[in-house]
């Protein structure tokens, strides 16, 4: 059902935890749906993404799509970032079955809320 | 790297006296029942055979029992038949809130094509109907109760005795889905005064693709399946003999075998589900205490969700099953759970490991050794889990 790719990133999953200090979290998704995701972003002064880690509360597609999130923006600009597409966790991951799409929309909106918190912070 | 199967609630192997009871019958007695010949003179008996063992594994008698393609085929004809050929004498029907959904889709399918009025019965904590709430939902228009005799998800078996006695005194029907409770449980129609009953041969390591109906003396059940004239009109179709002969093989192994059975899967049983509770925090059981089929755990593991515990066991070697939103394809958790009062975000953590005759305590040991761990690992990884470190 899933693709070696998610299997991996399920098993071995990249950047799990919570960053304290955070420069912004997000937190998406609801315990009722079954899928919770947080990201937690270390950002320095040049806008780069220093650190990010993940907590998932949900299936193997939910955790390998917040995995491959993090590893996709860890390093990059804050611009690059916001960039990022669900689509291109999917592809990042080698396909997911169509009923788990919805967890690479979820991971894309973690990420961005993540950004958002970040905004807020800074303008505070 | 170990193997276990704990998904016997799903379906079990066949076992070996079902399979060579079943092999001769592919390639020399493979005659068409329905024809006139000594082929066909050799199946008719093998047929007549197994439905006498059929229908004494549930004391009712041979002409009571209808073969069928499966428990999702016996509730689909049992339902729609006697809506059918009562339609005369009322349209309302009464079924509970956990059925299986070969029973609670069907009625709702029925609903909306203007066949029947329906009413779904509230269950207790445990999944269980109360013959109160049975006997206060009896109209005068109702024909039919559909209740299971027990549940395939949390195990808990139903009071179908004195649920059947409500809808006796009051002149109704009365069916059971006893797909999960046949083969594992004491069953007999006559004493628990059940009209119809539905069975699956795969829930009692028979072959898959067959089960049977039993529809009490008298009582009329349009066919669900139009065609030629097998099972005295009732159900249309070349009887499926290598699998019914399968079928009655595996029933009448596991009847004469019933009580050791299910002390030995009880006692894994009880060791399974208080060594998970023992051994995890934050775990709930679903489903009666100790009015359970013998071969059921069903447990809720609180901030993780089923799916994850499913494939970590699998990697594992473990088989197991979940009534997770994520395993059934659909963003609802399990209906069962839901019905019972469970919050959304506990149904989703729910396991479910279900036993037979031929798992060992070993395996269970395997089990409780790495249960504790895979979901100690999902837990830390869950923004819900605040435990720990």
């Amino acid at each position: 059902m899933y693709t070696e790719k998610v299997m991996d990133h399920f098993q071995n999953p990249r950047n799990v935890g919570e960053i304290e200090d955070a420069s912004g979290i997000g937190t998406v998704g609801n315990a009722k749906c079954g899928d919770i995701m947080q990201i937690s972003l270390k950002i320095n002064d040049d806008e780069v993404i220093e650190d990010v880690k993940f907590k998932t509360f949900g299936c193997g597609a939910a955790v390998a799509t917040s995995s491959m999130a993090t590893e996709m923006i860890k390093g990059k600009k804050v611009s690059e970032a916001l960039e990022l597409t669900n689509s291109a966790v999917v592809e990042a991951l080698e396909g997911l079955p169509p009923p788990k799409i919805h967890c690479s929309v979820l991971a894309e909106e973690a990420v961005k809320a993540a950004i958002d918190d970040y905004y807020k912070k800074k303008q505070a | 790297m170990q193997k276990v199967y704990l998904d016997n609630a799903a379906t079990t192997l066949v076992r070996q006296e079902a399979i060579e009871a079943m092999l001769p019958v592919f390639n020399q007695s493979y005659g068409n029942p329905s024809s006139l010949h000594s082929y066909a003179q050799d199946a008719a008996k093998l047929l007549e055979d197994a439905r006498q063992d059929v229908a004494r594994a549930i004391g009712a008698e041979p002409g009571e029992i209808v073969f069928t393609g499966g428990g999702s085929e016996s509730d689909n004809m049992i339902l729609r038949g006697v809506a059918k050929a009562y339609a005369k004498k009322g349209r309302h029907i009464i079924t509970s809130a956990v059925e299986h959904h070969a029973v609670l889709y069907t009625l709702q399918a029925m609903e909306k094509e203007g066949l029947i009025e329906l009413s779904i019965l509230p269950v207790d904590e445990f999944g269980s109907v109360s013959p109160a709430v049975l006997d206060q939902a009896i109209r005068s228009d109702t024909i039919l109760a559909s209740i299971m005799f027990a549940n395939n998800e949390v195990g808990t078996i139903l009071p179908i005795p004195a649920l059947a006695k409500v809808c006796k005194a009051k002149g109704v029907l009365f069916h059971t889905d006893a797909v999960q409770a046949v083969g594992h449980v004491p069953i007999n129609v006559k004493e628990m005064n059940i009209d119809l009953l539905s069975l699956s041969a795969h829930k009692f390591h028979g072959p898959k693709g067959v089960g049977a109906s039993y529809i009490k003396k008298g009582l009329r059940v349009s066919p669900l399946i139009i065609g030629g004239g097998q099972e005295k009109k009732r159900r249309a179709g070349t009887e499926n003999v290598p699998g019914i002969v399968g079928m009655a093989a595996a029933l009448t192994h596991a009847v004469a075998h019933m009580d050791e059975n299910a002390r030995k899967e009880t006692l894994l049983r009880d060791k399974l589900m208080s060594g998970i509770l023992s051994s995890i925090p934050d775990v709930k059981l679903n489903g009666h205490p100790t009015e359970r089929l013998p071969n059921n755990v069903n447990v809720s593991m609180r901030f993780i969700e089923g799916e994850s515990i499913l494939l970590l066991l699998d990697i594992n070697g473990i088989a197991a099953s979940s009534g997770s939103a994520c395993t059934s394809g659909s963003l609802d958790p399990s209906h069962v759970l839901l019905a019972m009062g469970l919050p959304h975000e506990i149904a989703h953590g729910s396991l479910r490991l279900t036993l037979s005759e031929f798992t060992t305590e070993q395996e269970i040991d395997y089990v409780l050794e790495l249960l504790p761990k895979i979901i100690q690992r999902l837990r830390d990884m869950s923004p819900l889990y605040q435990g720990g470190k």
